[in-house]
C-alpha cells in the first residue's frame, strides 16, 4: 500500500521521506510524453523542458497575507472573502487542548479584524490564552500528479499540462463544479464573474516568462518557494533535498506536486 | 462582516470549525437535488409500466401507458434542472460531442439519450393504434400533427398490432436495464467522488436505484389517482392494490439497505464519524427524519394494506397517503445526500449549513418551478396522447 501511495505521489507520506528517485522519475516520464508537442500555449515557451514544483516552507511563515492578496491582485480573484486562488490556515495549539484552532483570513473573526475586504489579516483573537504551539500552512492547488478535477471534468476543460501545472480553460469550462466537488483540498472555486471554475495556475503567464508566481515573488520570508525539477539548481529542488518534506492527502492517490515542510499531522 | 453573505444567486454558508475557505458557497444547490429526484421518477415510473408490457402482470393494465407517459415527462425535464445550474449552459453539448471520457459524468447525455430514445420508441408502439386512430378522427390543427405521429404507418391489422406489442415488449424489457442503469449511474456520480466522505459509498447506486423506484411507484399512484378523480372515472383496485405490492417490495428492500449504509458507518466509525454525528444530528437531522419516519410510516400503513386487503376508499386513501410521504422521504434523502455531502467540509474539522436561496437561477422557486413543469408537461402529453383508453389496448 505505502509503495503504491510512493509510486502515485511521488513523495512518501511520512515526515522525513523523500524518493528523489520518484521525483526524478516523474520528471523524466513528463518530458518523455510524446504527445505533446513542444510548442505550447506561450510562444518561445517549451513546456516539455519544465516540471514546475512547489514547496511550502511552514516554519518560515508568518501569516503577514501578503501572497494571498498578491494572488488577489495578480489573477483577478474576486475580492470577497468565499473565492481563494491561494489562503493560509493558522494553527493555534492552547493549553489543555488536543486539537488545533484552526482559522484563516477568511474567518468572520479576521475578516472583521481587517479594514476591508481587499485587506488581509489574522485577529489577535488568542492574545488572552496561553498557546502553546502555533504555525501557519500557506495552501494552494496542488497540481497533482493524478487530478481527480481533471479526472471528472466532463468536456476535459481543465487539464495537465506536460510542465506539470493543471490548467483550466475557461472558454471550454461549462460550470458544471464537478471539479470542485472533486478536489480534495478545496483549491477550486466557481468564478461567478466568469461563470466558470478557477483555481491557482501557479501564475502560469508568469511561470512562462521565466518569472516567480506573485505568492513567491512577495513572500518576505520565503515561505513557498517555486522552481523546475528538471534542474537540480532551483530552489524547489534544493528544498526538497535539503527538508523533510510531506504532501496532503496522500492517500486520495492525487499526488500533490506541492510540498510541506514543517507541518503536523492536523493539517489535510 | 458576518459569514452569512449573499453572492448573488448563492447564499454563504454559516459554518463550525474549521472548512476550506472556497467551501463557503456550497458548488452543488436545490437544483442538483432536484435532478437527481427527478431521475428517480423516471425509473419508478417505467418499472410499472415494464410489469405490464414486459411481464403482462394485467393488474398493471390501467396504469401501464400513464407510467410511460410519466417517465417521459420526467425524463425530458430532469435535464432542464443539471442545464439551469450550469454556468455555460450553452456549452453543455460539449459534453456529448467531446466527452472527456474519464469522466463519471461523461456519459450522461449518451445514457439519457439511450433511455429518451428507447422510450419514445416505447410510446410510439404503445400508443400507435390510438395515434392512427385520432390521426382519421380528430379535427382542426391537431389532426395533422396526428398524421406526422404516425409516421406512415397506419396499418392496424392483428398483424400489425401483434408487431405493435413485440415491439413494446422488446423495449420494456431493455427498458429495465435501462432505468435501473440510468439511475444506478447517477448514484455513481456521486459515490466515484472519493473527495466527499459522505458519497464515497459502495452502497449509494444502489440506494439510488431503489429510492428512485419507490418515488417512481408514488408518483405514479398520485398522477392515477389524481387523474382519476379529474376525470372522474373510478380507480382501478386490483392495480391499487398491485402498486401496493411493488411498493411495499421495493419500500423494505430500501429500508434495509439504508440501514445497513448507516450500521456499517457507525461500527466502522473511521475517521471523521464525529463530524458525520455532527452532520446528522445538525444540519441535516431534519432530513433525515423525514427521511425515516416517512418511509417507515408508509411501510407500516402498506403492510396493513395488505395484511387486511383493505379495499375501496381506504384503500386509495392509505395508499395516497403512503405515496405522499414516500415522495417527500425520497426527497429528503435527495437532500440529505446532495447537500449534507457538502455541509460536511473536506477538512473533516467543520460543518457548514447550507442556506437555499429563495428566487434566482438556484433558488428554491426556479427549482420546485422546475418540478411543477413536469407535471404540467405530462398533463398536456396525456392531453394529446390520452392514456387511458385501455380499449384500445389489446394484450
Amino acid at each position: 500500500m505505502l509503495g503504491k501511495l510512493c509510486a502515485t505521489t511521488a513523495v512518501c507520506s511520512g515526515v522525513g521521506t523523500v524518493s528523489l528517485q520518484s521525483l526524478a522519475a516523474a520528471a523524466s516520464s513528463a518530458t518523455a510524453k510524446p504527445e505533446f508537442p513542444a510548442a505550447g500555449p506561450v510562444p518561445e515557451y517549451d513546456w516539455t523542458k519544465h516540471r514546475w514544483a512547489f514547496g511550502v516552507d511552514s516554519t518560515r511563515c508568518i501569516g503577514c497575507l501578503r501572497c494571498v492578496e498578491a494572488c488577489k491582485v495578480e489573477n483577478h480573484v474576486p475580492f470577497n472573502p468565499q473565492n481563494f486562488r491561494t489562503w493560509v490556515e493558522r494553527y493555534v495549539y492552547l493549553e489543555g487542548e488536543d486539537k488545533p484552532r484552526v482559522d484563516t483570513q477568511a474567518d468572520p473573526v479576521n475578516i472583521a479584524a481587517a479594514a476591508s475586504p481587499q485587506d488581509y489579516r489574522f485577529s489577535n483573537r488568542y492574545r488572552d490564552q496561553k498557546v502553546t504551539k502555533s504555525f501557519f500552512v500557506p495552501k494552494l492547488c496542488n497540481h497533482c500528479e493524478n487530478p481527480a478535477c481533471v479526472q471528472v471534468c466532463p468536456v476535459g476543460a481543465t487539464y495537465k499540462t506536460p510542465d506539470g501545472v493543471v490548467l483550466i480553460d475557461e472558454k471550454y469550462c461549462i460550470g458544471c463544479r464537478y471539479c470542485v466537488q472533486a478536489c480534495p483540498y478545496g483549491a477550486r472555486y466557481f468564478n461567478e464573474e466568469t461563470q466558470t471554475t478557477d483555481k491557482c495556475t501557479w501564475c502560469y503567464h508568469r511561470i512562462t516568462k521565466g518569472l516567480k508566481p506573485a505568492c513567491v515573488e512577495v513572500c518576505p520570508v520565503q515561505a513557498r518557494v517555486f522552481g523546475d525539477l528538471n534542474d537540480p539548481a532551483s530552489d524547489i529542488s534544493v528544498f526538497v533535498k535539503s527538508h523533510p518534506i510531506n504532501v496532503l492527502k496522500p492517500w486520495t492517490g492525487n499526488g500533490p506536486h506541492v510540498f510541506y515542510h514543517g507541518i503536523d499531522g492536523e493539517v489535510s | 462582516m458576518g459569514a452569512l453573505m449573499q453572492i448573488s444567486d448563492y447564499l454563504v454558508s454559516p459554518f463550525s470549525g474549521y472548512v476550506y475557505p472556497n467551501e463557503t458557497v456550497l458548488p452543488w444547490s436545490v437544483l442538483i437535488v432536484i435532478y437527481p429526484y427527478i431521475t428517480g421518477l423516471v425509473a419508478g415510473a417505467f418499472i410499472v409500466s415494464s410489469l405490464f408490457h414486459t411481464f403482462h402482470m394485467e393488474s398493471f393494465r390501467p396504469v401501464a401507458r400513464l407510467a410511460l407517459l410519466s417517465a417521459f415527462a420526467f425524463l425530458c425535464f430532469a435535464p432542464v434542472a443539471l442545464l439551469s445550474h450550469l454556468g455555460h449552459p450553452e456549452r453543455a453539448l460539449e459534453a456529448i460531442w467531446t466527452a472527456h471520457w474519464t469522466s463519471a459524468f461523461a456519459a450522461f447525455g449518451y445514457v439519457a439519450g439511450f433511455y429518451g430514445i428507447l422510450l419514445v420508441l416505447e410510446i410510439w408502439f404503445a400508443f400507435r393504434v390510438d395515434i392512427v386512430a385520432l390521426s382519421q378522427t380528430s379535427k382542426g390543427l391537431m389532426r395533422p400533427v396526428y398524421q406526422l405521429l404516425t409516421l406512415g404507418s397506419t396499418d392496424v391489422s392483428e398483424p400489425a398490432l401483434a408487431y405493435d406489442r413485440k415491439w413494446t415488449q422488446v423495449l420494456a424489457a431493455v427498458g429495465i436495464g435501462a432505468a435501473a442503469g440510468l439511475h444506478g449511474y447517477v448514484g455513481f456520480v456521486f459515490a466515484s467522488l472519493k473527495s466527499r466522505e459522505w458519497w464515497s459509498s459502495d452502497l449509494m447506486p444502489i440506494i439510488f436505484i431503489l429510492s428512485a423506484i419507490v418515488s417512481g411507484v408514488a408518483v405514479l399512484v398520485l398522477v392515477y389517482g389524481v387523474s382519476s378523480k379529474i376525470r372522474k372515472t373510478p380507480i382501478d383496485e386490483q392495480c391499487m392494490v398491485g402498486l401496493a405490492k411493488v411498493l411495499w417490495a421495493f419500500l423494505i428492500v430500501t429500508i434495509v439497505v439504508e440501514t445497513l449504509e448507516y450500521v456499517e458507518m457507525f461500527y466502522r466509525r473511521l475517521e471523521g464519524i464525529d463530524m458525520i454525528k455532527r452532520l446528522i444530528a445538525g444540519p441535516i437531522s431534519t432530513g433525515v427524519a423525514i427521511q425515516a419516519v416517512f418511509s417507515l410510516l408508509p411501510f407500516v400503513i402498506l403492510s396493513a394494506l395488505l395484511a387486511r386487503q383493505v379495499r375501496g376508499k381506504a384503500l386509495i386513501g392509505w395508499m395516497s397517503f403512503s405515496s405522499v410521504l414516500l415522495m417527500c422521504a425520497v426527497l429528503a434523502m435527495r437532500w440529505n445526500v446532495v447537500i449534507g455531502g457538502q455541509e460536511l467540509s473536506k477538512t473533516a474539522k467543520g460543518i457548514l449549513t447550507y442556506i437555499p436561496a429563495i428566487w434566482g437561477r438556484e433558488g428554491v422557486v426556479w427549482a420546485g418551478g422546475l418540478f411543477c413543469c413536469s407535471f404540467v408537461f405530462l398533463w398536456a402529453l396525456a392531453r394529446l396522447l390520452p392514456p387511458w383508453e385501455p380499449a384500445h389496448m389489446s394484450e
